[in-house]
C-alpha cells in the first residue's frame, strides 16, 4: 500500500516536471533557451515518472529501465541536434539589449 | 490510502495534458521551423510517457513496447528534420 | 593459448566483438524481462550475430577503457552527473517560473581533452543537462556551449571551464 503511495508521488513529480518544461517551452524567448527549458525539465521528468511507475508494477522494471536509458540518451542528442541546426540557419541568440529595444 | 492515490494520479494526468496543449500551442505558433522543431521533440517524449502511463492505467505490459517503439521512431524524425533544415541553410 | 602470436587488429576486432555482444545481450535481456534458458540461448545467439555482422560500423567501441577500477569510474560519474541533472531541473523551473525570466544568454567555447568522439558525443550530452548550459556544435576540439545566465562581469570561460572538467575526470578515466 506503501509503495503505491511512493509511486504515485513520484509520478506526480514527474508530471510536474514536465508541465514546468512544457511552460518554458512557452514562456522563454527564443529557440535556444526554449530547447533548455524543454529538454532538461522533461527529461528528469520522464525518469521520475519512470521511477513512480516501477513502484506500481514492479514486474515491469527491466522495460522501464530500457524506455529510461533511451530517452536519456536520446534526447540531449536530439535537442544538441536541433540548436546546431537553428544555429547553423543564423538564428540569433536572444540578449537583453534587444528585449530593451522592443 | 487508495483515494489520495487516485486523487495524485489524477492530479499527474491533468498536468500532462496541460503540458501537451502547451507544447501544441509553441508547435502552432513557432516563429522558425527550429521552434516547431524542439516542441514536436518535447511533445515526442512527453507522449512516449504517456503511453507508459496508458500501460499502467490499462494494465498490460504490451503498451511498453509500443512506447519503446514511438520513441525510437519519434527521435530518428525529429534528427532527419533538423539534418534537413540544417542543410537547407 | 598462443595469444602473445594473435595480430593485434585481431584482437581489437576481438574485444570489439565481445563489448557489442555484451551490451546487446544486456539490452535483449532487459527487452525480455525474465531469465528462461530458451530466452537466452536465443539473446546469445543474436547478440553474437549481431555484433559479428556490425563489427566494422561499432569501431568507436574501441575508445572505451576497461579495468578493475572501471565500476568505480561509472558510479562516480553517474552521481556527478545526476547530482547535476537534478540541480539543472531547480534552477530551470525558478526561472521558468520567476515573471521576470531570470536569464542572459551567451555564447561560450569550452576547450575538451577526450579525443574520441564518443566521448565528445558523452560530454556534450552531460553539459545539455547540467545547469544552463546547451551544446550547440563541436568543432575539434572545441564545444560550442549556449550558457543561459552569464551575468556580465563574471569570467565565463573559468566557470563553463570548470563544468566540462567536472565531468571530464571522470570521463578521462573511462574513454579515451
Amino acid at each position: 500500500m506503501m509503495s503505491i503511495l511512493i509511486g504515485n508521488i513520484f509520478i506526480l513529480i514527474g508530471a510536474l516536471f514536465l508541465f514546468l518544461g512544457a511552460l518554458g517551452l512557452v514562456r522563454m524567448p527564443d529557440v535556444y533557451n526554449r530547447i533548455q527549458a524543454g529538454t532538461k525539465a522533461v527529461t528528469l521528468g520522464s525518469l521520475a515518472l519512470l521511477f513512480g511507475m516501477s513502484f506500481l508494477h514492479p514486474d515491469w522494471i527491466p522495460k522501464l529501465v530500457l524506455i529510461a536509458l533511451f530517452i536519456l540518451l536520446t534526447s540531449p542528442v536530439g535537442s544538441s541536434t536541433i540548436a546546431r541546426a537553428a544555429y547553423l540557419t543564423g538564428l540569433q541568440p536572444f540578449t537583453k539589449e534587444k528585449k530593451e529595444k522592443t | 490510502m487508495n483515494a489520495v492515490a487516485f486523487y495524485l494520479e489524477n492530479i499527474s494526468v491533468t498536468l500532462m495534458c496541460c503540458a501537451l496543449f502547451l507544447g501544441f500551442w509553441r508547435l502552432l505558433k513557432g516563429p522558425s521551423v527550429a521552434d516547431r522543431v524542439v516542441a514536436a521533440d518535447t511533445l515526442a517524449i512527453i507522449t512516449t510517457v504517456g503511453i507508459v502511463w496508458m500501460a499502467h492505467y490499462m494494465d498490460s505490459a504490451l503498451y511498453l513496447d509500443i512506447a519503446l517503439v514511438y520513441g525510437a521512431l519519434a527521435f530518428v524524425g525529429i534528427v532527419t528534420i533538423a539534418r534537413t533544415i540544417e542543410g537547407k541553410q | 593459448m598462443d595469444s602473445p602470436h594473435i595480430p593485434a587488429e585481431h584482437k581489437i576486432g576481438l574485444r570489439r566483438f565481445i563489448i557489442a555482444s555484451t551490451m546487446l545481450f544486456i539490452v535483449w535481456l532487459l527487452l525480455v524481462g525474465n531469465l528462461h534458458w530458451s530466452e537466452i540461448v536465443v539473446g546469445l545467439i543474436v547478440a553474437m550475430l549481431t555484433a559479428w555482422l556490425s563489427s566494422h560500423h561499432l569501431r568507436f567501441l574501441d575508445d572505451l577503457i576497461f579495468n578493475k577500477a572501471t565500476p568505480w569510474h561509472v558510479l562516480r560519474y553517474l552521481h556527478v552527473f545526476f547530482v547535476a541533472l537534478v540541480r539543472a531541473n531547480f534552477d530551470m523551473a525558478r526561472r521558468v517560473l520567476s515573471p521576470t525570466l531570470p536569464i542572459n544568454p551567451a555564447f561560450v567555447e569550452v576547450e575538451t581533452h577526450l579525443k574520441s568522439s564518443l566521448g565528445k558525443l558523452i560530454l556534450a550530452n552531460s553539459i545539455t543537462l547540467t545547469p544552463g548550459t546547451l551544446t550547440v556544435d563541436v568543432k575539434g576540439h572545441y564545444l560550442q556551449v549556449h550558457w543561459v545566465d552569464s551575468t556580465p562581469g563574471t569570467d565565463l570561460k573559468h566557470a563553463t571551464q570548470a563544468i566540462a572538467e567536472s565531468f571530464e575526470r571522470h570521463l578521462r578515466e573511462l574513454i579515451q
